[in-house]
């Protein structure tokens, strides 16, 4: 009885010291960044393009590369936005009773998902050449896009996912037709659920590098035409960093610092959404009531039970 | 009745238009497969694929592409990586679901989701500043003389990387797994560690296996981070000390001159494929393990 004791008691501290491994990165990670970062961070590094001889440690700042990531991750977001909307709404409105063709697509998605981003970079590289354009912000757009669509659509597809199904069934009864129900009836039901699906993207999109490596080029202004290079931020960290004087390598660390900001600024906006969200479906009891019973179908017998309970209040 | 042609027309263009853009996603991968495998013909006419895989020599100028050191060093890595997170990650799993409290879970979810959204090129920022200096340290201490950017930092920083993805996977699988299996096996007498460790671990295993895979594949195709701290040196690497230069280091590191000569953009376009086919290999093993799970 006492080892069986004894080997739990120490599996126990195992686990609570792999679990304290785990938060002692993320602070540790943050706290580097913030003290590394924190002293060369100023006005100037924030509004200022680079200066001539800025690589050497001389004037200038980052606008650049924060203008130019905004640009391209905007840009990569509203196009992936107009190909993953209309592909997440197709599968739950159109296919909805075509359960193994679905999965087949949620299975392909997945895959897709786990592509790294270096060969979406390749891939890109190579539509660029083919059709005859130079590293730009138009090149890079189509790349992080191609990167992020399966991303975005297996979010709004769980979103989607949720809305009752006694809802498309009563706005086909209405006699509206399968895209009014789609766009009419289904998107409006979870636009704030939509925001947050993009909010998430638009935040991988700013932080890749390995993507735009290739097709999006560098440059010490900001763009003022798609066709023209642009710098970003990661680039800029990675730059900055493998330089050999410290005043640039200093700079790496505090556009690291914008990065993880403007990306924590990105994160904490879409759960702030998500959270109110939730507590718009809680007032809007119908949908509370149609949401359960289509889940309860997977759930066990207890679990059913459980929600029955909560349905009280 | 001009209304309802109107609308049965709005109608059909939009559904040809959600259609179009399903089938666009749908070809995706395919066109990323034929266009990569179209590019590095070149080099597949002019070599054969074993010579190409287990040659050593790499002298681009020469015409010589070995990538055998490349795949060797992507290798080590993502072990390096696998080998430090999945214990770490099965523990930390089995704690947040079974032993601690649930508003504990809740704190962690946060934590988690942050540490998937850090950019690569931050942690790598952080293993050139922290784990880089820390690996030199130590390899002191063993006696040897290194400069600490080595497969090791570059496994301890892949490994804090995938991290967050192994974990909210098996936070997943734990949690789906159904009570009464447990209550029976407690019923029967068993302490709660016998528990967890001959009936959720067995009920889980093929979903820890599948995690596994997918760590694996998420490593195998890491870019940045591993690039800033794995040493880039184009040699065999004898043990984890040794300095490496994996798959994507390589084509990160020379898209700038790959345009001047045809046989080196053909040979990194190569790499590009061959990441391509590793990392889906593993992702459909490991998610057809995972639907024939049925809990996910």
């Amino acid at each position: 009885m006492m080892t069986k004791k004894t080997e739990e008691k120490i599996f126990k501290v195992l686990m609570i010291l792999s679990t304290s491994i785990i938060i002692c990165c993320l602070l540790l990670i943050m706290g580097t960044v913030l003290i590394k970062g924190l002293p060369t961070l100023s006005i100037e590094m924030l509004t200022e393009v680079p200066q001539g001889g800025y690589y050497f440690g001389k004037g200038g700042g980052i606008l650049n590369a924060i203008v130019g990531s905004l640009y391209l991750s905007l840009g990569a977001t509203f196009l992936a936005f107009l190909i993953a909307l209309p592909v997440s709404l197709y599968m739950n409105v159109y296919l909805i009773n075509k359960n193994k063709l679905l999965n087949l697509i949620r299975y392909l998605l997945d895959l897709l998902w786990g592509v790294p981003s270096i060969v979406y970079g390749a891939f890109g590289f190579i539509i660029m050449v083919y059709f005859g354009l130079r590293t730009s912000l138009l090149a890079g757009i189509i790349t992080v896009a191609l990167f992020i669509i399966p991303i975005m659509i297996r979010a709004m597809d769980e979103v989607f996912k949720t809305v009752p199904r006694g809802l498309i069934e009563a706005a086909f009864s209405l006699g509206s037709t399968k895209s009014e129900t789609a766009f009419k009836v289904f998107f409006k039901q979870v636009v704030p659920s939509v925001v947050t699906a993009v909010l998430l993207s638009f935040g991988r999109a700013i932080g890749d590098a390995a993507s735009i490596l290739f097709t999006a080029g560098y440059t010490d202004s900001i763009p003022t035409s798609l066709l023209e290079p642009t710098a970003t931020l990661p680039l800029a960290v990675f730059f900055q960093l493998s330089s050999p004087i410290p005043e640039v390598q200093n700079r790496a660390y505090a556009s690291a610092l914008v990065l993880i900001l403007i990306i924590l600024i990105i994160s904490v906006l879409a759960r702030i959404i998500a959270n109110k969200n939730n507590i718009k479906t809680v007032v809007n009891k119908r949908f509370i009531y149609y949401k359960n019973i289509r889940n309860n179908y997977n759930l066990s017998y207890k679990k059913r039970a459980k929600t029955k309970n909560k349905l009280k209040y | 009745m001009n209304c309802s042609f109107y609308r049965s027309l709005r109608n059909n263009i939009s559904s040809a238009w959600m259609l179009s853009c399903l089938l666009f996603v749908m070809t995706i991968p395919l066109l990323i497969g034929i266009g990569l495998f179209l590019k590095s013909s070149l080099l597949l006419e002019n070599n054969s694929i074993l010579t190409l895989l287990f040659s050593k020599t790499w002298k681009p100028l020469n015409q010589n592409f070995g990538f055998y050191p490349f795949i060797i060093s992507s290798i080590w890595v993502t072990l390096t990586a696998i080998v430090i997170a999945a214990p770490i990650c099965l523990l930390t799993a089995i704690y947040l679901t079974q032993y601690s409290k649930k508003y504990f879970l809740k704190i962690m979810h946060p934590v988690i989701d942050i540490l998937a959204g850090i950019p690569s090129v931050v942690y790598g920022v952080c293993g050139v500043l922290i784990i880089v200096p820390f690996i030199s340290e130590i390899a002191t201490i063993f006696g040897k003389h290194s400069s600490g950017y080595t497969i090791l930092s570059g496994g301890i920083v892949l490994s804090i990387m995938i991290t967050p993805f192994i974990l909210n996977i098996l936070i997943e699988i734990f949690k789906n797994i159904p009570d009464e299996l447990q209550e029976a096996s407690l019923s029967l007498g068993a302490t709660k560690w016998e528990t967890i460790k001959f009936v959720l671990i067995k009920k889980a295993s093929p979903g820890i296996i599948s995690s596994i895979g997918l760590g694996i594949s998420r490593a195998f195709g890491e870019t940045m981070a591993v690039l800033m701290v794995v040493g880039n040196v184009a040699k065999i690497p004898n043990n984890v000390l040794d300095p490496g230069y994996p798959l994507p280091a390589l084509i990160a590191n020379n898209y700038g001159e790959m345009l001047s000569i045809p046989m080196y953009d053909s040979a990194l376009m190569f790499s590009a494929l061959i990441l391509f086919v590793v990392v889906l290999f593993f992702n459909i093993i490991s998610r057809l393990i995972i639907t024939k799970l049925e809990i996910y």
